[in-house]
């Protein structure tokens, strides 16, 4: 094949930068961690990784988390078709709006959400007749994640919203299409690979979520527990290697998950150059 | 009458996109709307497709009022310049999308677009994404998707627009065949009134959003109803004169007053076609120096330049342009076989006057 040449220099330059920042910030540290879990014996691996409540915290940490992106990945279309598609007085507030929880230090978004869900708040007075626990529940988390995501879906999505040809639409409407079947036989799978990074970036961020887990989790042990609470109670018993095996897990299982949905990325673009 | 517009308005905001315009189109012909970008040509199209609805005035389709019919009812095929093919799936699914929805059976499906695929020529591509289709054949298949729910009317916007020079000229014949072949009443978009001429039985001509003239191509070549239309159709020549001294005037060039006084004013306009030009300077009335040729195959097209600084197109065959031993440069004299007033102080157009 052809290889257009680059009009800009510098590729080396650029690449060598780019390789050392990322040994630098990602790579060097994950090494590490994976330097300090080989200090253990398998043995002493499987005793703080496979057992009853880490099993528990995993399974909270990656149900939550996949239900929170998948949460986020609904009402991130919906909200970013209403930011892009239609005009309404406060638009740029609520666009402003969308990125507080980036900003918002994740400890008080969870103190916040605490006592707004808590049988007392606003909120969770109205959840608890419908014997709904707001807080001190998986649901509590489910809440927490959906709140430090919300932005991923939203942010990847409006740009790839606005350059939609809206010709493609009409075609789809005077072939019939009612306006529901346009959007789901039509736009939705244009905007699929999309959606799935920004699942993707949620997910990956629920993953490592902490400091708005303790506070509306109440971190009971095989019930509400996520695995960064354990591997944080672990340090503070001054046990570096069950942390770091712990973590070890979290890692590797976050690193198939993400591979397993970008793969499924690469197959929603079939249809892209 | 396959389409009927009857004094049909459309407004953006303030500004009239479509105003007051009405015509027919009979079944099974095809038609060109012809005007400048901004014309409101486009816009008319929309709103037969029911993509945008009028302020006044009824459009009918087969005779049915369709003004309160949504789009999805008009069974209308539409071209878009873009195409606007679905990105997410094959050329297969492209075609049968309409069907689907009209909730065709599977084997008729299957059967309609192994016919489109043939009519369309078009085979070996029914798993091909759009992305890994060529302009042409992007094109080929935005027409196989609107034809394939045999749609009361085609409708096509630009859809010579987006390829080349070559590939426009087989285009063209292409569309006519296919209409032929089809039969099916088509009304197309172009601002390229060749194209319109070439390939439509009549011509729509709109400028700032009203119609200017409906007619065949010969009709609106012929006898243009205003200047809009004899300079839009066409190249002309256009010169406004004076009265003076009873001539009416500019620079060497004189014409009869026709009835006006000194220091009325008077358009006139003339086709490049009624222009004699002769290598013999002394020949014609005028002179003037050949100031370049433009080859346009088998017809030339010459800008001949008065001393006064005026310049006059005229045409002729590569024949006759060879016999004349014309050249760039060279001094030439020419006369005005004949001409039409386009204005006089008044606003009439007139009949062709011969001059000489």
């Amino acid at each position: 094949m052809f290889k257009r040449k680059n009009p800009l220099p510098g590729f080396g330059l650029s690449l060598g930068f780019t390789m050392m920042y990322l040994s630098v910030i990602v790579l060097l540290p994950l090494c590490v961690l994976v330097f300090k879990t080989f200090e253990m014996s398998w043995e002493e691996f499987w005793r703080w990784t496979i057992n009853e409540r880490a099993i528990a915290s995993y399974k909270l940490t990656f149900g939550a988390s996949f239900c929170a992106a998948l949460l986020n990945s609904v009402f991130g279309i919906l909200t970013a078709w209403v930011l892009v598609r239609h005009d309404f007085p406060g638009k740029r507030l609520i666009d402003a709006l969308v990125d507080f929880p980036f900003a918002l230090p994740t400890a008080v978004a969870g103190l916040t959400l605490a006592e707004l869900f808590s049988a007392n708040g606003w909120l969770g007075k109205m959840l608890e007749p419908m014997g709904i626990q707001g807080v001190y529940s998986p649901i509590g988390v489910v809440i927490a994640l959906t709140f430090v995501g919300m932005p991923f879906v939203i942010r990847t999505l409006q740009p790839v919203i606005e350059s939609l040809d809206l010709e493609i639409e009409e075609a789809a409407l005077i072939l019939g299409a009612s306006r529901t079947r346009t959007f789901f036989s039509v736009i939705l799978p244009m905007l699929l690979p999309t959606i799935i990074t920004g699942f993707a970036l949620a997910f990956a961020r629920a993953i490592g979520e902490y400091g708005s887990i303790v506070f509306i989790s109440g971190n009971i042990p095989y019930k509400t527990e996520i695995a960064p609470v354990l591997i944080v109670m672990r340090l503070e018993e001054y046990n570096y290697v069950g942390a770091t095996a712990i973590a070890l897990v979290l890692l590797v299982v976050s690193f198939l998950l993400l591979a397993l949905i970008n793969w499924l990325q690469s197959w929603s673009e079939r249809f892209l150059e | 009458m396959s389409i009927e517009l009857k004094k049909v308005t459309k407004y953006f905001g303030d500004f009239p996109a479509v105003y007051d315009v009405s015509f027919a189109v009979n079944e099974g012909e095809l038609v060109a709307l012809l005007g400048p970008s901004g014309s409101g040509k486009t816009t008319v199209l929309r709103l037969i497709a029911g993509l945008e609805t009028p302020d006044r005035g009824e459009i009918y389709i087969r005779g049915k009022k369709v003004n309160n019919i949504p789009v999805q009812q008009r069974n209308i095929g539409f071209v878009f310049q873009s195409y606007a093919l679905f990105k997410s799936m094959t050329v297969f699914e492209n075609i049968a999308f309409g069907l689907k929805i009209k909730k065709w059976k599977k084997t008729e499906i299957e059967q309609r677009v192994k016919e489109l695929f043939e009519l369309l020529d078009l085979k070996g591509l029914e798993e091909r994404f759009p992305h890994q289709l060529s302009g042409g054949q992007r094109q080929r298949v935005a027409i196989a998707r609107a034809l394939a729910p045999k749609p009361n009317v085609l409708l096509l916007d630009e859809p010579f627009g987006a390829v080349d020079a070559k590939i426009r000229q087989e285009l063209r014949e292409w569309l006519v065949h296919l209409h032929h072949d089809v039969n099916v009443t088509t009304i197309f978009v172009t601002h390229d009134q060749e194209e319109a001429m070439e390939v439509a039985s009549r011509i729509v001509i709109f400028s700032k959003g009203c119609l200017e003239q409906i007619g065949t191509p010969r009709d609106v070549y012929e006898n243009p109803v205003n200047e809009f239309v004899a300079r839009f159709v066409g190249v002309m020549n256009v010169l406004e004169l004076v009265v003076t001294n009873g001539v009416a005037r500019i620079g060497e060039l004189e014409f009869p007053p026709h009835g006006l006084i000194d220091g009325q004013k008077l358009r006139i306009g003339f086709r490049p076609y009624a222009v004699n030009v002769s290598s013999d300077p002394n020949r014609y009335r005028y002179k003037a120096i050949l100031r370049h040729t433009y080859f346009l195959g088998i017809m030339l097209r010459l800008e001949l330049e008065l001393p006064s600084g005026i310049v006059i197109k005229a045409r002729m065959s590569k024949e006759e342009y060879n016999s004349l031993g014309l050249q760039d440069g060279k001094e030439v004299s020419f006369e005005i076989k004949q001409y039409r007033i386009l204005s006089k102080e008044g606003n009439q157009l007139s009949e062709e006057i011969p001059a000489v």
